[in-house]
């Protein structure tokens, strides 16, 4: 969320470390692919039906049918997992695109337009930094009722200033390129000059941002549902899979928490090592 | 000091010719056959090669040389205010202690005390989060002075360096002070605890001209006023010799020549001394070219390894490549140069 | 001190024109919700029409928009909020009983953030290296650890497997709920206390780097004194600046901390109010985490320009 921005950035330096270590990026890489492949192919790979309820058999340990144990109604844990990669996967995708595409258009606007409109923008982009963005996500979802649409919408704008600030640095410093001033003087449009040249040139960096904000929007994301406020049960979601773990705990059988949760990290983490690797490459700025 | 004493300067451990050695208890500062060496990339590299220095108590001493001649490391040395690593040989002795043997509660004494360091840049060394008057006052306060006595000294040193408004300045923060000004609290603060050597290293380097001379004005008065021995190291030879009795010239880690300041251009006989006196813009008519020394400037670790200036000077012969110069007694100041004829030297 | 003053009007405008406009967007929020207010305040039930009018008439629906915000600011200003719809029951008497455990919490989540972040970064910086490596390989994996995932492995841990805490509650008495609490403070701050061990740690070095603590050991200060009054004094500024932010942002993260470990406060009367759209609630509270963020931010900015004048000049916060 935009408070734990700062968090975050301090985590990058050792991830960054880690990213440029050889077999520690490729290895991420390899992580990030498989996880790509199950969400694409989830139906087809998980060996039982993840909403087969099976109440006699709930709480199972690790066994040969049941690779990671059920949950507490008995449904497979592994199957679930698979099935949750989809959402898991979607929601950050949705969120990162849209902030993009948002947060790009309003720097661009404010970076060529300056005088009143960046002003203007500048302001509310100040004024969205001021809610923490786990607030704003619930104040949204409580607008709009749970579900997916919601938590993904809210995080959007949540997002949107972080995307907005790097991008109008970006824009303003790529207006002042001579290149642009050759451009008007030949008579093109403003809005030809930003859409055909100026954006294009800005792409690598919203690239690079976007592939770090997937990691956060995932963690978030994964926030969200575990308060209960995202996909409603019986959904297979991994963070409202941790939630339902819970009581489970108690009784002694952490398994479907404790699975999701690792699922999480470990997702969250090699996404964010290949977006450094990333960012490396194509000198991004954060 | 008597004139004798300024004449009969032998360097070396050894008595070169005979004269008196004198009395080591009675000198301010004694630096012996100081060799420094630190650690590098490829091992440890020489940065002073054999400095030799007297001062007498209530003396100034000015420690000339271009950049990389080893005058701050020579300075640094007599605070043991080396990097970590460095090597050392030779001794340092301030008012007859062994600066190398003291321990850490002693060494503090020593520079808290006895010595005062003022460097080139008050920026740099005054901190930007603190006021004035904490800066002025807190060696004092170390010391053991209430806070209240600190203070009123801190306010009578400012206005004794011609500072105007104390009250506000000693409220006030570094960044609130111009460059001169602020040296000139620093130079108030190295006077505040009476010590018996001030070393400054190159004190103006970082002001204006106008400001420069005002600054060295300040320090030179000051200290004849407590008779405090004043190092002033600088790259400016004129600068020097109007403030300092003596001049010790320094090229490439090692001292060249000593002599009087009075006796600078008259005098000077080492051919890097009287290159650096040659390069200077009122010696030659307008239009001429400035006389320049050929070469750049080498450090101790690039210079050879007999006579350190046998690569630029003008005048070298082979015996300078073969053996070193040793650092001999002439006139009023002494010299390490083949080239001086053997019967000038005192013999 | 003149600088000083203009410099805490200047922010104290800058919070309160922050905290009028974040108002006016969450009291908003309710018009940009789809479907009709009064069956939204309702809290997503189908109420009756005469409970609709009911509603209508005691939120001044039929008012125009700027009479409505001001009947709703001046109720949350005066401390009469209204009540929630789908409990009945007044805002304040729900907030009322939270206020304490949410506030302990954070104040509990901060003290563990600023004593251990704060003294291990700068054991990490000024002590032996094999402490600071230590140090360093724990902090990059705490950092990584959302809230939510460490609340998880707490719980398994230290609840069941070893039986120190208990899981869930508040407790009673003020010693009992610090026992209660002591989970959810370290599952709500250990990544932020990584990220602030870590900051404390790179300050102090770049601090005792600083070319005026060389000056201060040759003018012959002790060790110690040199330490305090130049490293640590000088490294606090950013190091208070960083903490306070993570402190401001606490005030977000109860939410999930109270949520997992059923802690009554209000995080989880957030989240509970959110999640059954009871909007009455929703709002006022949102207000106040929001004041709360800014306001900490704010405090924060006038302790730094304190501790380092120089921030004095520019009017940003370092």
């Amino acid at each position: 969320m935009t408070t734990l921005t700062p968090t975050r950035r301090a985590w990058l330096d050792p991830v960054h470390r880690v990213a440029t270590v050889g077999w520690a990026s490729a290895s991420a890489g390899a992580v990030c692919c498989v996880v790509v492949l199950v969400a694409v192919f989830a139906p087809w790979l998980a060996p039982h039906d993840p909403n087969a309820v099976d109440p006699l058999n709930a709480l199972a340990p690790f066994s040969a049918e049941h690779p990671l144990g059920t949950d507490d109604l008995g449904r497979d844990l592994l199957s679930r997992l698979i099935a949750g990669t989809r959402a898991g996967l979607a929601g950050p995708l949705l969120v990162v695109l849209a902030s993009g595409v948002a947060g790009t258009a309003l720097a661009v606007s404010a970076a060529w337009f300056g005088g009143w409109l960046d002003a203007v923008v500048s302001r509310v982009l100040d004024i969205l930094f001021a809610f923490p963005g786990l607030v704003l996500a619930i104040t949204v979802v409580a607008v709009f009722g749970t579900g997916f649409l919601a938590p993904v919408v809210a995080l959007s704008i949540a997002f949107v200033p972080l995307v907005a600030r790097v991008m109008r640095a970006a824009a303003l410093r790529e207006r002042s390129l001579p290149y642009v001033e050759a451009l008007r003087v030949q008579g093109f449009s403003g809005r030809h000059i930003c859409l055909r040249h100026l954006v294009p040139n800005l792409a690598p960096l919203l690239f690079v941002q976007a592939a770090i904000g997937f990691g956060y929007a995932m963690l978030d994301l994964a926030s969200i549902s575990f308060l209960g406020l995202g996909l409603q049960p019986p959904a297979a979601d991994w963070g409202l899979m941790i939630a339902n773990g819970q009581p489970s705990i108690l009784a002694g059988a952490p398994q479907q928490s404790i699975c999701a949760a690792v699922a999480v990290v470990v997702t969250v983490v090699s996404f964010t090592v290949v977006a450094e690797r990333l960012a490396t490459r194509f000198g991004g700025g954060r | 000091m008597s004139a004798r004493r300024v004449d009969a300067q032998p360097m070396d451990g050894a008595a070169v010719d005979g004269a008196a050695v004198d009395a080591a208890d009675g000198d301010l500062l004694r630096i012996d056959d100081l060799r420094v060496e630190l650690p590098g990339p490829d091992g440890h590299r020489p940065v002073l090669r054999g400095v030799s220095l007297r001062m007498a108590p209530g003396e100034a001493l000015g420690l000339v040389g271009e950049s990389g001649s080893g005058k701050s490391m020579t300075a640094r040395s007599v605070l043991r205010l080396l990097p970590r690593g460095a090597r050392t040989t030779g001794t340092v002795h301030v008012r007859g202690t062994d600066v190398g043997r003291l321990d850490a509660a002693a060494l503090r004494r020593l520079r808290s005390r006895d010595l005062a360091m003022v460097f080139q840049d008050p920026r740099a060394t005054v901190n930007p989060v603190r006021t004035v008057g904490d800066f002025l006052g807190e060696v004092l306060r170390e010391q053991g002075h209430s806070r209240t006595a600190a203070e009123a000294e801190a306010g009578r040193l400012l206005a004794e360096i011609g500072v105007d408004r104390v009250e506000r300045r000693l409220r006030q923060h570094p960044h609130e002070l111009s460059g001169g000004l602020l040296q000139r609290v620093v130079i108030a603060a190295a006077l505040a605890t009476e010590p018996a050597l001030i070393l400054a290293d190159e004190p103006t380097t970082a002001l204006d001209v106008t400001t420069q001379e005002e600054v060295v004005a300040i320090l030179d008065e000051q200290r004849r006023q407590r008779h405090a021995g004043l190092l002033f190291i600088s790259h400016d030879l004129e600068l020097a010799a109007a403030v300092c009795d003596r001049i010790a010239v320094m090229y490439a880690g090692t001292v060249v020549e000593v002599l009087p300041a009075d006796r600078l251009h008259a005098e000077a006989r080492h051919p890097y001394t009287r290159a650096l006196l040659r390069a200077r813009p009122g010696t030659v008519p307008p239009g001429a070219r400035l006389e320049t020394v050929p070469g750049r400037p080498q450090s101790a670790f690039d210079a050879p390894a007999t006579c350190v200036f046998a690569d630029r000077c003008p005048a070298v012969r082979d015996v300078c490549r073969t053996t070193p110069p040793e650092f001999r007694a002439v006139g009023t100041g002494a010299v390490a140069c083949h080239l001086v004829p053997a019967e000038v030297l005192r013999g | 001190m003149r600088a000083l003053l203009w410099f805490v009007g200047r922010k104290l405008a800058g919070v309160l024109m922050t905290v009028a406009v974040a108002s006016l967007a969450i009291f908003a929020a309710l018009y940009v919700a789809p479907g009709d207010p009064a069956s939204l305040l309702a809290g997503g039930h189908q109420p009756s029409p005469d409970a609709l009018a009911r509603i209508r008439a005691q939120y001044h629906l039929d008012d125009p928009f700027a009479a409505q915000y001001w009947h709703w600011l001046s109720g949350v200003l005066s401390g009469n909020p209204g009540e929630s719809m789908v409990l009945g029951e007044p805002v304040t008497a729900l907030i009322g009983a939270r206020v304490l455990n949410t506030a302990l919490l954070v104040g509990y989540a901060s003290v563990l953030i600023l004593g251990i972040g704060v003294t291990g970064g700068i054991v990490s910086a000024l002590g032996r290296r094999s402490l600071d490596v230590a140090i360093t390989g724990t902090t990059t994996v705490l950092i990584a650890a959302p809230a939510f995932v460490a609340a998880i492995v707490l719980i398994w841990v230290f609840a069941i497997e070893l039986a120190w805490f208990p899981v869930y509650g508040s407790g009673t008495g003020f010693a009992d709920r610090i026992h209660h609490l002591t989970l959810p403070a370290v599952a709500l701050s250990l990544s932020y206390l990584a990220y602030v061990t870590r900051v404390t740690r790179s300050e102090v070095r770049a601090a005792a780097e600083a070319d005026h603590v060389a000056a201060a050991a040759a003018r012959g200060l002790r060790r110690r004194t040199v330490l305090r009054r130049h490293v640590l004094r000088n490294a606090a500024p950013p190091v208070l600046a960083v903490s306070g932010v993570t402190v401001a942002g606490l005030f977000a993260g109860t939410a999930v901390a109270e949520q997992a470990f059923g802690v009554p406060g209000l995080g989880s009367l957030l989240v509970q109010s959110a999640a059954r759209q009871d909007l009455a609630v929703v709002q006022v509270l949102a207000l106040l985490l929001v004041a709360a963020f800014v306001l900490v931010n704010m405090l924060v900015d006038v302790v730094n320009a304190v501790l380092d004048p120089r921030l004095l000049r520019s009017g940003e916060s370092a």
